[in-house]
């Protein structure tokens, strides 16, 4: 805008703006929230015996996170709340999210959905779901 | 309270998230919500010298021997992020909560910089 660039306000604020929105557009910058991922940013590993799912969800009550598994779709769902600014308060930056979410994953075919443990720690949850014996690997010998 | 977090990371070696905070400013200081989930207490290191503040925390997850990644968002292990101060707030008395992942700072103004009302005369 014309208007703008005839008056900046501050060099060095539109040249960090500039910097930011260059940043965003290309992805530079790594980001934990994955914009076009959603919310929690989700690992998941394997192992021969289980199948390991971490969710990152800070801040949040754990009793109030909803974790079930139907039909092999592990889903995780929760609310986070808003921080609220009082009265008189200025909101400088609000990068957090917050709202609720819903996050979905496909499990292998081979999980038994019945020897599932699940915890909270730090702000991450951790669902370990174990795979069924006839699963897995075994050695064969060769004669 | 300014970020300068791109500007630092060229200078340094290792890669790290960007944390997502949420900065409140009152009357009578700044409120800074960060979101480090992943990291325990005692590896969150917050640094304050002259008037930059520097949150970073390593994350530790507890993961099965023999664990194999096969989808990550949160790639690395390790989260930065630096602010610079603005002369009028008061880093000696910065209070820091950290529970579930999230750290909550305050960081008061100084004496001298509370607002006063200016009473307007007129001529």
């Amino acid at each position: 805008m014309i208007y703008r660039s005839q008056f900046p306000r501050d060099l060095f604020a539109e040249m960090d703006r500039l910097q930011r929105e260059m940043a965003q557009a290309f992805d530079w910058s790594p980001s934990i929230r994955g914009l076009t991922r959603g919310f929690p940013a989700m690992n998941v590993g394997s192992t021969p015996k289980s199948v390991e799912i971490y969710a990152f969800v800070p801040g949040i009550d754990p009793n109030a996170l909803e974790v079930q598994i139907e039909k092999g779709v592990l889903t995780i769902a929760g609310e986070r709340k808003a921080e609220t600014a009082g009265e008189n308060a200025t909101l400088h930056i609000d990068e957090r999210f917050a709202g609720r979410f819903r996050r979905v994953v496909t499990l292998p075919d081979d999980v038994d959905p019945n020897n599932v443990t699940a915890h909270y720690r730090d702000g991450v949850l951790h669902v370990s779901v174990a795979r069924r014996e006839a699963a897995q690997p075994r050695r064969i010998a060769i004669q | 309270m300014s970020d300068k977090t791109q500007v630092s990371e060229s200078r340094r070696e290792e890669a790290s998230l960007l944390p997502p905070v949420d900065v409140i400013e009152d009357a009578n200081g700044i409120t800074l919500y960060a979101d480090l989930p992943g990291v325990p207490k005692d590896r969150l290191n917050l640094q304050i010298d002259a008037d930059t503040l520097t949150i970073e925390g390593e994350v530790a997850l507890d993961m099965p021997e023999g664990m194999e990644a096969t989808h990550a968002e949160v790639s690395l292990p390790r989260y930065r992020r630096v602010f610079t101060l603005s002369k009028e707030l008061d880093s000696g008395r910065v209070g820091a909560e950290f529970q579930h992942g999230v750290l909550k700072l305050r960081i008061p103004k100084a004496e001298h910089a509370q607002p006063r009302k200016i009473a307007v005369q007129v001529v």
